[in-house]
């Protein structure tokens, strides 16, 4: 069972969908305490950073200590960016801390300005190998939407570029995140979310 | 590199796609859900629903083509027509929406624009603007082209803009159906007046007219119906195209 986060972060209709879609059995839980039987926890998001403050400090505890288990952890978007130390679109609020660094908007020389927000499909090159991006082929384009960007670290599984390289997708043991839309990006997007879904499947011993 | 997108518009009443020539004498291109998956097939970039005919009593129904279309593909989907309030944008986006495309209400309730965006985050509200030139200046129209509209359309993308929108879809009601070309002219305008994306739509004709638009109208994705419902132009050529004379695209 794949625990879906909902802290009010709007739509969850499109990454249930695809789970599904790729055979996992999804809830949402409705208190922080029911987070212990999950296979794997998701944490979704779009919009703005401000709204992870729906993610309370008993919802950081109970994930904390789920992941310290070896459950799988996969932030998007603005889950991704949670995990992360902060973001500057909302300083006072405190990201898991799990990745080092802050998020921050993007920059672009005067004479090369570019649409913000980052809207559409972008390419992917990956500094590494990882267990999440295992079969996507550099140049693969998947879908982002987002105004603010996590910052390329060791952990970095797959980096793409606007105004400057950003993480697109990190990894370390059992956390990751993916700031582009897994749901929305076609086959490829599904291939990183069975990718994911095959890492709790063998945390949780094949169920 | 960010690609240009092309996107396939759904122009759908009743539940089955039509698309009509200026707004009018609408013919009937088949079910919705069979085309999304015929344009998902064809590597097509995001689908609009437009539900050309929508009343408060048919949001049952287009709730019902969103969530076929929905099952069928991976990709981000927008829907527009008939979103007149926060109700009609809920139900669109539990029904399986990515985004909703505002545009006479938007006119009439400015306020919805940053409602919405407060809501779901901007990236889930296009502001849509049909406008045709009128001496020298981008006329606005509200009501599917049917009614005239103070406003003009670089400033009204600039306004809805800092209310909050994440995305103008800017229609040339003069080229829509025409398969002259898309307006190029007033896409450069609105798109150099805003910092967000801008999609071109409205007389998409042969693979020269998205070449120009993106690169003439600097628009950041284009929209078709026609041009792709009928078996006209295949998305696969169209992107092969733009490849080849350097636009851009995802293949």
């Amino acid at each position: 069972m794949i625990a879906l986060v909902d802290y009010g972060a709007g739509n969850l209709t499109s990454v249930r969908k695809a789970l599904a879609a790729i055979g996992a059995h999804v809830w949402t839980p409705a208190v922080p305490g029911e987070l212990g039987r999950a296979h794997g926890i998701i944490v979704p998001g779009v919009g703005h950073f401000d709204a992870t403050r729906g993610l309370t400090g008993d919802w950081r505890a109970a994930i904390k200590a789920t992941v310290a288990d070896g459950t799988p952890l996969l932030g998007i978007c603005v889950g991704l960016q949670w995990l992360f130390d902060g973001s500057a679109e909302a300083p006072e609020v405190a990201g898991l801390r799990m990745f080092k660094g802050t998020c921050s908007p993007f920059t672009f020389p005067v004479n090369a300005r570019q649409k913000v927000p980052h809207v559409g499909w972008n390419s992917l090159s990956m500094p590494r190998p990882s267990k999440l991006m295992a079969g996507i082929t550099p140049g693969t384009q998947v879908y982002f939407t987002h105004s603010y960007a996590a910052p390329v670290i060791d952990d970095t599984a797959a980096i793409c570029d606007y105004g400057g390289p950003f993480s697109a997708a990190v990894e370390r043991g059992n956390v990751a995140g993916v700031q582009f839309h897994p749901e929305k990006s076609g086959d490829a997007g599904l291939h990183v979310l069975s990718n994911w879904l095959d890492l709790s499947r063998r945390s949780s011993g094949g169920a | 590199m960010l690609s240009k997108r092309i996107i396939a518009c759904l122009d759908v009443r009743d539940g089955k796609v039509v698309k009509g020539v200026n707004f009018e004498g609408l013919r009937d291109a088949g079910d919705p859900a069979a085309l999304a998956r015929r344009y998902n097939v064809e590597g097509i970039d995001e689908i609009v629903i437009l539900d050309v005919t929508a009343t408060v009593e048919a949001r049952q129904a287009r709730a019902h083509t969103i969530a076929a279309v929905a099952r069928e593909i991976f990709l981000p989907l927008a829907v527009g027509g008939g979103i007149h309030s926060e109700a009609d944008a809920a139900a669109a986006i539990e029904a399986g929406a990515d985004k909703v495309s505002l545009n006479t209400a938007a006119l009439k309730t400015p306020e919805l624009i940053t409602t919405l965006a407060k809501r779901y985050g901007s990236q889930a509200v296009i502001v849509a603007i049909d406008a045709k030139k009128q001496d020298d200046r981008y006329a606005v129209y509200a009501r599917s082209g049917q009614a005239a509209t103070p406003r003009d359309a670089v400033e009204w993308a600039r306004e809805a803009t800092d209310r909050g929108a994440g995305e103008i879809l800017l229609t040339s009601i003069d080229r829509d159906g025409t398969k002259a070309g898309f307006d190029c002219a007033m896409t450069a305008a609105v798109s150099g007046a805003v910092n967000i994306p801008v999609i071109a739509s409205g007389g998409a004709g042969t693979f020269e007219h998205f070449a120009d638009v993106f690169r003439d109208g600097r628009a950041d994705a284009a929209l078709a119906a026609s041009i792709f419902h009928f078996n006209e132009k295949s998305v696969v050529e169209l992107k092969q195209f733009l490849s080849t004379v350097g636009i851009p695209v995802r293949i």
